[in-house]
């Protein structure tokens, strides 16, 4: 793996894949999870563009950072999951539709 | 300029963050019933740094720890605007009946947090700034839109923030890393730079990203097609945080969108005032288009509306495709423009909240049902009520107007390109005549009269006539408000 390319590959799929999970999965969680892939995609090619192109540790500080910041966006949206839970009774995002659409 | 240098300029962030930490500890040692203490703590100390930011809006623009944040007259004049309507909106928290079963020292603890995210956001100038400014703002308010923990509508609308917000955040990220990986650096200077000694071959790669990184920009100012939180979510936060929310994030948003426009794509030319595309980007025409489909689509879902409070949610949609207008236009007028309209949208618009809150207090609803008969029940509420929809809509001689005088100004000054903005702009206002004048309709001539008058208690009343005022005499005289507007006009530029 010393070619930039493979790794944007991988990024992208990763991308793709947590948009698809984004899109199609109606358990809170999961949409979280989905939401996690793209931050990790974004992270990892802020390593890679920062490894390869000769750049300097910016990639790497952003990195850090939005690890930081994921996982505080986490714990807020896991409290508010933990919540709805407790008083509806399901974590289903299509159930939680008190409000008109 | 150095960190440690930069701290003396960094004075008004410091006290926030001082006043947060004392919101925090104060809260720590304070019964439930006491809590709306927290919030005269807030407010002192957000007067202060309101003083201490005009204090320093007269230094001259520069950056400070290390090319992160710039200091100039146009984030001092956005800091003020933060700062004013925070202000109002922690007044109205203490007469807020939906809160009144909660501790409200986080409320006002987060709020505090809120500001400080708003305030990075108006003065970042680097993209890893940008992100956690933007992520501190969103996490906060993801919090305060579920803060009524026994409400499922609150819950509600905190779990579709927090779905969309991470979402969209997620995108805008991953175009900014493309950016970085396109450009090698994370500052708006050595970006735009880049940027204009790239070769073609690389637009499609930098269209794809720039629209990713639009996706974040969207969300925070609910424009199409990255509204769809913003009824959900309107409806159900407190009414104060709906208030807050359409406000103070719109402003930051807007500041940092201009910045970042202004700075990348504008080269030196395009910074003497022609528009933003002077790379061979087609920005103007994607702005434009999403302007003109973002209030369109705000307006004609509003007509629909049966609650009150989700009519508010998509106008506010639509003014943010009003002050959209202005974008494609990057001239200094337009900034001068989007910055006259903000300004009166805080008072107005907060001023709809605030009656919709003092409403809610007394009739425990939020429907056109309950606004039945009000202009004669509530004399003040509803002549007032009257006022704020007549500015919203946009008619002389009401402040809305002025906002929208100059936008329009600014689009027919701008040549035969844009003409097609303004007269989309002017059928978008005469479609929001109708559902404004229909609360009004509903006020004055549905219901029955009834002979006993009922006014709103006297907090409420104070905060609606200090809304009402700017409102109305805003319209009537402006000039201290354009000549402040015209000295805040400086950026910090780099010009390469």
């Amino acid at each position: 793996m010393n070619n930039i390319d493979s790794y944007l590959f991988i990024s992208s799929m990763l991308f793709c894949l947590g948009l698809f999970g984004v899109i199609t999965r109606r358990n809170a969680i999961a949409v979280l999870m989905g939401v996690e892939l793209i931050l990790n995609a974004a992270n990892i090619n802020f390593i890679a563009f920062s490894k390869f192109n000769g750049m300097n540790l910016d990639g790497h500080i952003f990195g850090l950072l939005v690890i930081v910041l994921a996982a505080a966006e986490a714990a807020v949206a896991l409290a508010i999951i933990i919540n709805i839970y407790n008083n509806m009774n399901t974590i289903n995002v299509d159930e939680a539709a008190e409000l008109k659409r | 300029m150095t960190n440690f240098q930069s701290l003396e300029f960094f004075v008004p962030e410091l006290i926030l963050v001082i006043t947060i930490l004392a919101a925090l500890i104060t809260d720590l040692f304070l019964k439930k019933s006491k809590t709306d203490l927290i919030g005269w703590v807030l407010c002192i100390g957000l007067v202060i740094v309101g003083l201490s930011v005009l204090n320093l809006s007269s230094v001259p623009a520069t950056t400070l720890f290390s090319d992160a944040i710039v200091i100039d007259p146009f984030s001092s004049f956005m800091k003020i605007v933060i700062i004013i309507s925070t202000l109002l909106v922690i007044a109205a928290s203490w007469a807020n009946k939906e809160l009144e079963n909660y501790r409200k020292g986080e409320y006002f603890t987060i709020m505090g947090i809120m500001v400080l995210g708003l305030f990075l956001m108006t003065s970042s100038v680097d993209i890893i700034m940008l992100y956690v400014s933007i992520e501190v703002v969103s996490i906060m308010s993801f919090i305060l839109a579920a803060y009524l923990k026994l409400d499922t509508r609150s819950n509600e609308a905190g779990l579709k923030y927090v779905i969309y917000g991470a979402f969209s955040s997620g995108v805008m990220l991953f175009g900014l890393s493309i950016v970085y990986g396109l450009t090698g650096s994370t500052s708006y200077f050595d970006i735009q730079e880049s940027i204009f000694s790239m070769d073609s071959s690389a637009n499609p790669a930098l269209i794809m990203a720039l629209l990713m990184i639009f996706a974040g920009f969207g969300y925070k100012i609910s424009s199409v097609p990255f509204h769809f939180w913003t009824p959900d979510v309107y409806e159900g936060s407190p009414t104060t945080i709906t208030a807050y929310l359409s406000v103070a994030p719109k402003a930051a948003g807007f500041a940092m969108i201009i910045r970042f426009f202004h700075q990348i794509f504008s080269d030196s030319i395009a910074l003497a005032g022609t528009a933003i595309g002077s790379t061979d980007l087609p920005w103007p025409e994607i702005i434009g288009v999403l302007a003109v489909v973002t209030m369109t689509m705000g307006n004609l879902v509003a007509i629909q509306q049966n609650s009150i409070k989700r009519m508010l949610a998509y106008s506010s949609i639509a003014h943010a495709g009003y002050m959209m207008l202005a974008l494609p236009v990057l001239s200094m007028e337009a900034i001068e423009s989007i910055m006259i309209y903000l300004f009166v949208y805080v008072f107005m618009n907060l001023g709809a909240f605030f009656i919709v809150i003092t409403v809610k207090n007394k009739t425990g609803g939020e429907t056109f049902d309950d606004y039945q008969g009000l202009g004669w029940k509530m004399p003040v509420v509803g002549s007032l009520m009257t006022l704020f929809m007549l500015s919203l809509t946009g008619l002389p001689p009401t402040a809305g107007f002025v906002g929208k005088l100059y936008i329009f100004k600014t689009l027919v000054g701008a040549g035969s390109d844009f003409l097609w903005l303004v007269v989309a702009g002017g059928i978008n206002s005469v479609i929001s005549l109708y559902y404004y004048f229909h609360v009004v309709k509903v006020m004055f001539l549905g219901g029955e009269r009834s002979d006993t008058l009922s006014y709103p208690p006297s907090l409420m009343f104070g905060l609606i006539v200090f809304t009402a005022i700017p409102s109305l005499l805003l319209g009537l005289y402006w000039n201290p408000l354009a000549s402040w507007v015209k000295d805040s006009l400086v950026f910090y530029t780099q010009t390469m």
